[in-house]
């Protein structure tokens, strides 16, 4: 039997998964809605004063990433363990958390990268500071990933059960608390038109531990909770 | 070199073990709480600075610190458990968490009780307060998980997983008040240095904290002899142990 590389193997499950999502075209549009209408929320709630949206602007375009992130994470996992295909990857001789890997990967594909995609535009609907749009789009670059990354240890772990989400975001929520500081720390200080290198390189410094950690953590997590 | 550790994996002998040793921690946490709460409350001088309102420090600080404690024991028993398989570890992991939780709450109220007269608020979002709040919620988040699961051996591993993930937070909360400046106040005492308190606020001070340990360590113990009991309740000795209390 021809042993399959584990780069190969990588690639395989990125393209399944992208092409799974690309046909149900609802798991790519729907987090971005549900992004699109809270950060539509916020201006009807809180009024429309330009000023104040000015200063609040990136803890809401943030905290909306998050809660999509979150929404969309909860998918992850679950219809692979419905139809068993998940036993299958933790059958195979590749490690699980390469795999895991790649499904992350391509869920930030689809979930996270149209988000920064469209961040800008609502950005200008919340009149974001125009200094500020570069630490914008590279704070979402360097964070969201590592939020698919920590919040697929918690699906992984509720995979399980019945109804994990509103235990999800008890799980993740807390461990998102960092990102968000760092992230709009960055953006407030770029709008002030101060440096915000040291920022985004605590966010970079997150993601690299989490890209190393998160992988054997979710493989571990899946044995558990799957067994 | 292991070997007089192995017999300790066994329920039973875990059970009366934790049974004999319970009365010293109970004993020394009620006397170190006594003398610390009575001496600080009581007859440590008034500061300078604060005035009488410093002496919640002497409830605060304890909580605080062993509320980070408590945690650091949690993950290192669901560590245990996760590595060398040990049941019985994950079951301290879990009878531990409750009680760390309400550290922190404790932890959280005092302190907001000693803002309000000091910084006239309740509550700042600053580094060190909003840590402590995350780690309330980690508590939260591995009680709810560890409820969550029907299976309670499946329960404690998802869980401690979680508690692992966590560690990270208390770096965070325990250097948050040397990385940023912020409103609370430094740590008054440090090991290894020479201190800034007088030694009449120092030793009930220590003494509390000290007491407070070894209360986690008392209700860790009953909460985890609770829980072999009920995760052995089939086993041949839990019936002869039940069949011996009735007797009585």
């Amino acid at each position: 039997m021809r042993q399959v590389s584990y780069f190969h193997a990588f690639s395989i499950v990125l393209k399944r998964d992208l092409q799974i999502a690309f046909r149900h075209r609802g798991d790519i549009f729907n987090p971005l809605m549900f992004f699109v209408m809270v950060v539509t929320l916020f201006p009807l709630g809180i009024g429309p004063e330009p000023n104040t949206l000015t200063r609040i602007a990136p803890g809401i375009i943030w905290v909306a990433a998050l809660l999509s992130a979150m929404l969309s994470l909860e998918r992850l996992f679950k219809s692979d363990f419905a139809d068993g295909s998940l036993e299958q990857m933790m059958l195979s001789p590749q490690p699980l958390a390469l795999l895991a890997l790649a499904k992350v990967l391509a869920h930030w594909l689809v979930t996270g990268l149209p988000l920064i995609l469209i961040a800008p535009l609502l950005a200008v609907m919340l009149h974001l500071d125009s200094g500020a749009y570069g630490a914008l789009m590279a704070t979402l670059l360097v964070g969201t990933p590592t939020l698919s990354l920590i919040g697929a240890i918690g699906v992984a772990l509720t995979v399980g059960l019945p109804k994990g989400g509103v235990l999800l975001s008890l799980l993740i929520l807390p461990l998102y608390i960092p990102v968000l500081i760092f992230a709009t720390g960055a953006i407030d200080a770029a709008s002030m038109n101060l440096n915000f290198g040291g920022h985004l390189a605590i966010l970079a410094a997150i993601l690299i531990g989490a890209l190393v950690v998160a992988p054997v953590a979710i493989s571990a997590s899946l044995r558990v909770s799957t067994n | 070199m292991w070997k007089w550790l192995h017999p300790y994996a066994q329920p039973e002998r875990a059970y009366n073990l934790a049974g004999s040793l319970f009365p010293w921690f109970a004993i020394l946490a009620t006397l170190l709480i006594t003398i610390g709460t009575v001496w600080g409350l009581g007859f440590a001088p008034v500061d300078y600075q604060q005035g009488n309102s410093y002496r919640i420090i002497f409830l605060h600080v304890p909580a605080a610190s062993m509320s980070m404690s408590a945690y650091m024991a949690m993950a290192v028993c669901a560590f245990i458990g996760l590595v060398w398989q040990i049941k019985l570890a994950d079951m301290a992991a879990a009878a531990i968490a409750p009680i760390g939780a309400v550290l922190t709450a404790v932890a959280l109220l005092t302190g907001a009780a000693w803002g309000k007269p000091m910084w006239g608020t309740w509550w700042v979002w600053d580094a060190r307060l909003t840590s402590e709040l995350v780690l309330l919620f980690l508590y939260l988040g591995v009680i709810a998980l560890y409820a969550s699961f029907e299976d309670k051996v499946m329960a404690a591993k998802a869980a401690g997983i979680l508690a692992i993930v966590g560690v990270i937070n208390l770096p965070i909360i325990k250097y948050s008040v040397d990385w940023w400046n912020t409103l609370h106040q430094p740590n008054a005492i440090t090991v290894g240095k020479s201190n800034n308190m007088p030694p009449e606020m120092l030793i009930p001070l220590l003494c509390n904290i000290f007491g407070f340990a070894m209360m986690i360590g008392a209700l860790s113990i009953l909460r985890f002899r609770a829980e072999v009991l009920a995760r052995n309740s089939m086993r041949p000795w839990v019936r002869a142990l039940v069949a011996k209390e009735n007797n009585a």
